[in-house]
């Protein structure tokens, strides 16, 4: 057997990786709370870290928010976590994402990674238990996988709960009040007869004393903030023009800059002349980086302008120079050698299918960019031994580790700002735009440096999310689906992204069959298969990752299969469901979307479920279909979503992120392509790479289950994306008769959106 | 060296007069408001005034920008302390998620109040659908807000009409 995985290697491997890292059971509630030596030296006179998510000086209390603002309304709801137990009232928050450190590790992004479903309840809890050790052992503070708020759950209570704690402890000290006559409201210690003592006066007692660890939470029944709508934080800011993005850092003495990197991604300078460029108003010095050269002026758009000027000699590309070539090397590898996971493989699907009427297809799905509106920027300066980063990022910790290779500079010289990031989607997750900020402040020392990416150069300097080809069998049998053989090949992102953090994930990578092989149908004769396509493009985790491409190619076909059957989609899905909570999910999307009900001439509806992130979500999406000659043009008049999350924090943000996810899968699905030729990106901007437009968007209606309770809350910032581009294929079909097997769905010659 | 009034206040610029309005206000001004998106007016993130009129500030050169004339950002629409309608309405449905495009969003918005609504007779729903589609569908949203974009309009332009939403 080549790379085919099995569950017990892996576990056996990550559980020792998780034991050399210190995994003790029960730890889990002591260890957050623990202030390092680099959390405290980084503090000014007077402040004081109760723990490492509370910081408190004499104006009062701050709360930390390591995990990124990417848009997901993370220091909203990391602020609410810690405030409902600390107990301070929602005008008086504030937030600092603070500097980055191993304490703020992730232990649940790991999860979704390992070769055990979700529907997997006993090994779920020991996949959950691995994901802490691997994120621990890595010190891994990364924001994504949708893991903030199920990482962040508990930590984030008890901590505010502890500092809490400590405060009413030290009013008690102040007061010689005993601690059980005291009480806490909006920000201060209650003392008997009604006193208010501000917790920021008791900062300076309440750093003498020892944090507990052994703080009670309150009951969801009193909740004052967690549950029901919460105002953003940083929402006045955001639509005042006052919230400070990356890109909007200014800092006295500065300077700007700009970087060409070679469009063939990974090649090489060979050379360049930039005699031109010299000469252009404002440059103040022209820096080679690697694989590019930077601008640096007194203005970004002369650096811009200047960087037009130079003519370059690019090496070529390591990878097939066109989509057509790629798509041909992802073709050649549903070959045995390339075999990297067949973790679901039940029955016997070759000899249900040998007897059988077969039915056959092969989908696609293209690269895609992230392109956020921001484009990637970093301000780096470094100074007298001294390097400081200004930047929207996902991984913090690992841009200090970065810039300590790159500059030798020890870690305490390394200082990461983290700042809100105008979009993400994933981008951040790579530090190349910071590497090129800190070669440029190398070159160019004294003076902080904005570096920002035209949008050109963002576009085609991207890690796409990667193309993807599937090709699949299947039987119905006695009106019911019977045997699915899926088979899915794909460039691995777990060993490119990994890999560019010096790091290497054991086993198969489960995000080439993620969305396909884990969904809860207990089809008789099931079998998915992942092939691993060499690395062509380098890539990288978009929205939803192998999901994102696999739910279209898995709920597509199925959708196949239950009419070759003569079934219908959502009661067939419903029989096949095996997963309790899954189940109540299509229950609920049959309610609210008066499946069955008659949707008159030209329109049609469809469905589509996938369970990503631990999260079941099923889809159903109404179009309307206008004929126009032999094109159909396709309005999308109504999403109905309904999502399984354990408990929901705030409603409304919920329901916005949902919204998103829907808007952003749709609009993909509909015309969004990143393809290839002469080794580069042919999309340069958004002319070419459009998604959805406000006149384009739907009525999306959202209802989200809470039936698995707070123990199992999960994340929503990407399971809504998976299903939404299958229901808006399978409702095409069902308006119209075709079947598109690609995205985007307007490469069919017959199909184009209003 | 031109002045350049921005917000209410004059700015003396030393720039050539092809450079783009928005990183004459960016870079030398320091009004960060306007956001620079992609550069080729496709995506309304760098929407500022000139002279009350929205205009695409990555597209429009210094040079064409009238002397003398008002320019209008984000931060001259409304404050926080004192929030425009359309400012107060965005607050209201929560629209923001990264809120990267959305000082874009508010002055075409804002633009189109002052332009279709404010002063003016009553729009039927469809009507004001209408103009939302046709004056909003040039600014993109990627983290996809444009239900509560829409909601957003619909409720500032009742309250400019003088009807409760």
């Amino acid at each position: 057997m080549s790379r085919a995985g099995t569950i017990t290697r892996r576990l056996a491997l990550l559980g020792a990786a998780g034991v050399a890292g210190g995994l003790v059971f029960g730890f889990y509630y002591t260890e957050p709370f623990r202030v390092n030596r680099r959390l405290g030296s980084g503090l000014q006179k007077g402040q004081h870290m109760l723990t490492p998510y509370v910081r408190i000086d004499r104006d009062g209390v701050t709360i930390i928010t390591p995990r990124a603002d990417l848009g997901q309304g993370a220091y909203s709801i990391q602020a609410a976590l810690v405030a409902e137990e600390l107990d301070i009232a929602w005008n008086d928050i504030k937030v600092d994402p603070g500097a980055p450190s191993s304490v703020y590790y992730n232990a649940r992004v790991i999860r979704e990674g390992l070769p055990v479903a979700a529907t997997n309840g006993r090994l779920d809890s020991i996949a959950e238990i691995i994901s802490d050790g691997v994120g621990r052992f890595l010190g891994l503070q990364l924001t994504g996988g949708s893991s903030t708020v199920a990482d962040s759950c508990n930590k984030l209570r008890l901590a505010g709960a502890a500092a809490r704690e400590v405060l009413l402890r030290a009013a008690e000290t102040q007061t010689g009040i005993a601690r059980d006559k005291l009480v806490t409201r909006d920000g201060a210690v209650i003392v008997p007869g009604g006193r208010a003592l501000s917790y920021a006066s008791l900062a300076e007692i309440a750093a003498t004393i020892a944090v507990p660890t052994d703080v009670k939470l309150r009951d969801e029944r009193d909740w004052r903030y967690l549950g029901k709508p919460m105002q953003r934080i940083d929402m006045v800011a955001k639509c005042t023009g006052t919230a400070t993005f990356g890109i909007d850092i200014r800092l006295p003495g500065m300077v700007y800059a700009t970087v060409c990197a070679n469009p063939n991604l990974g090649g090489a300078l060979r050379s360049y002349d930039d005699s031109l460029a010299a000469k252009a108003r404002g440059v103040l010095k022209i820096v080679p980086v690697k694989g590019g050269v930077g601008v640096i002026a007194d203005n970004t758009w002369r650096a811009f302008q200047a960087a037009k000027l130079i003519k370059f000699e690019w090496g070529k590309a390591p990878y097939p120079a066109s989509s057509a070539a790629m798509f041909r090397k992802v073709k050649a590898s549903f070959v045995p050698k390339r075999r990297d996971s067949r973790c679901k493989n039940e029955g016997d699907v070759d000899a249900a299918l040998a007897g059988a009427k077969v039915i056959k297809a092969e989908y696609r799905v293209p690269y895609l960019a992230h392109a956020p509106l921001e484009p990637m920027n970093a301000v780096v300066q470094l100074k007298d031994g001294r390097l400081d980063i200004w930047t929207g990022t996902q991984i913090p910790a690992f841009l200090v580790k970065t810039a300590r290779e790159m500059t030798g500079l020890a870690a305490d010289d390394v200082h990461v700002h983290a700042q809100l990031c105008g979009g993400s989607f994933g981008r951040r997750l790579e530090d190349d735009y910071v590497r090129q900020g800190i070669e440029l402040a190398m070159a160019y020392q004294g003076h902080p440096i904005k570096m920002t990416w035209t949008r050109e150069e963002d576009m085609t300097h991207d890690f796409p999310r990667p193309l993807a080809v599937a090709r699949m069998r299947g039987a119905a049998k006695d009106r019911q689906v019977d045997a699915y053989d899926l088979a899915i090949a794909s460039p691995s992102v777990v060993a490119s992204q990994f890999g560019r953090l010096s790091l290497s994930i054991p086993g198969p990578d489960m995000a080439i069959v993620a969305g396909a092989w884990d969904q809860p149908f207990r089809i008789p004769h099931y079998r998915v298969t992942g092939y691993r396509v060499p690395e062509l493009v380098p890539v990288s985790s978009w929205r939803s990752v192998g999901a994102s491409g696999n739910a279209f190619m898995h709920e597509c076909f199925l959708d196949e299969l239950i009419h070759a059957a003569g079934a219908d989609p959502l009661q067939e899905r419903r029989r096949l469901c095996s997963h309790g909570p899954s189940s109540e999910v299509l229950k609920a999307i049959g309610e609210m979307s008066d499946w069955g009900r008659d949707l008159g001439p030209n329109r049609g509806r469809g469905l589509a479920f996938t369970l990503s992130f631990g999260v079941p979500v099923a889809e159903v999406v109404e179009v309307t279909a206008t004929p126009d000659g032999e094109r159909r043009i396709i309005t999308i008049d109504r999403v109905c979503v309904a999502a399984e999350v354990g408990k929901v924090l705030d409603p409304d943000n919920l329901k916005n992120q949902v919204e998103g996810a829907v808007i952003w899968a749709l609009g993909h699905a509909m015309n969004a392509e990143l393809t290839f030729a002469d080794g580069k990106a042919v999309q340069t901007n958004y002319h070419q790479y459009e998604g959805m437009r406000l006149h384009q968007a739907p009525r999306i209606e959202v209802k989200a289950l809470e039936t698995t309770g707070l123990a199992h809350i999960r994340g929503i910032g990407e399971p809504a994306v998976p299903p939404a581009a299958p229901a808006l294929a399978n409702a095409i079909f069902a308006a119209t008769g075709i079947r598109a097997r690609r995205l985007p769905l307007i490469s069919h010659d017959k199909i184009r959106f209003v | 060296m031109r002045v350049i009034w921005v917000d209410g206040e004059p700015h003396k610029v030393d720039v050539e007069g092809d450079m783009p309005l928005l990183w004459v206000l960016r870079d030398e001004v320091g009004a960060t408001g306007p956001k620079y998106g992609c550069g080729i007016a496709m995506c309304g993130a760098c929407t500022v005034y000139v002279d009350d009129r929205p205009v695409r500030s990555c597209s429009l050169r210094i040079g064409d920008v009238a002397e003398g004339a008002k320019v209008t950002t984000i931060r001259g629409l409304g404050t926080p302390q004192a929030l425009h309608a359309v400012q107060a309405a965005w607050i209201e449905h929560q629209v923001a998620q990264c809120g990267y495009c959305q000082p874009g969003q508010i002055m075409a918005a804002a633009a189109l109040l002052h332009d279709k609504v404010a002063g003016k007779p009553p729009l039927s729903d469809a009507d004001l659908d209408d103009h939302i589609n046709h004056a909003m569908s040039a600014n993109l949203c990627r983290c996809g807000t444009y239900m509560r974009i829409r909601a957003a309009i619909k409720s500032a332009a009742a309250k400019l009409q003088g009807q409760r939403p």
